[in-house]
């Protein structure tokens, strides 16, 4: 039964990075990384139950968290062009 | 009832396994960025939900069940915000929503109205 999880998660890693790699805009490229973040997370905790080892889960939340700060940092960057950005000249746009 | 929980924990994880595909196939079949996180959302709720229920019955009462439903709630509120920034950075870019009068109207050549949708007013 995990295999079959394990499978099907591995299946939609495929298919996100199929849509990182064709992904038109730089948006959809996030949109597919921020996916295959969440698939990967998924994937340590089925491996752990698999192998009889769950403290998987940790490395697991941990990158849960990485895969949030990664996917705003990548965001902000796209859109001010800078991570340090002023936020007063923003207010006249 | 031993039997119960590993048959409800079997349905769950085959139910998880495939609204994960089913979210993925989406990923890569809609026609633009907002629809993509549409189908994103299936992945990141039902799929990653259902998954860990199953797993959550796996585990039994244990520590392993409460770093689950940690990584649950993590998921619960990092999906939205991270969903909502995205779709931010998208109208910030003006990338317009594909709307179903686009669809109608793609047998004829675009006009400069086509493609920049009237913002609703928030």
């Amino acid at each position: 039964m995990f295999i079959a999880a394990a499978a099907a998660i591995l299946v939609a890693f495929a298919l996100a990075i199929t849509r990182a790699i064709k992904g038109p805009t730089v948006f959809d490229r996030v949109l597919a990384g921020n996916s295959v973040g969440t698939l990967a997370i998924m994937l340590l905790a089925v491996i752990g139950f698999l192998t009889g080892r769950p403290e998987f889960l940790d490395i697991g939340l941990t990158y849960a968290l990485l895969n949030i700060i990664g996917t705003l940092a990548v965001l902000k960057f796209f859109r001010h062009g800078d991570l340090a950005y002023d936020v007063d000249s923003e207010a006249g746009s | 009832m031993t039997i119960a929980i590993e048959l409800a924990s079997w349905l769950f994880i085959l139910l998880g396994s495939f609204f994960t595909v089913v979210g993925a196939i989406g990923l890569v079949r809609m026609p633009d960025v907002f629809t993509r996180m549409h189908a994103g959302g299936v992945t990141d709720t039902l799929g990653v939900g259902f998954l860990v229920l199953g797993m959550c019955l796996q585990a039994g009462l244990s520590l392993v069940t409460l770093k689950l439903l940690f990584l649950l709630t993590l998921f619960f509120f990092s999906g939205p915000v991270v969903t909502h920034a995205l779709a931010q950075a998208c109208l910030h870019e003006r990338i317009q929503p594909q709307l179903a009068e686009d669809r109608r109207g793609r047998h004829h050549p675009s006009t400069p109205e086509e493609g920049r949708a009237p913002s609703k007013p928030s």
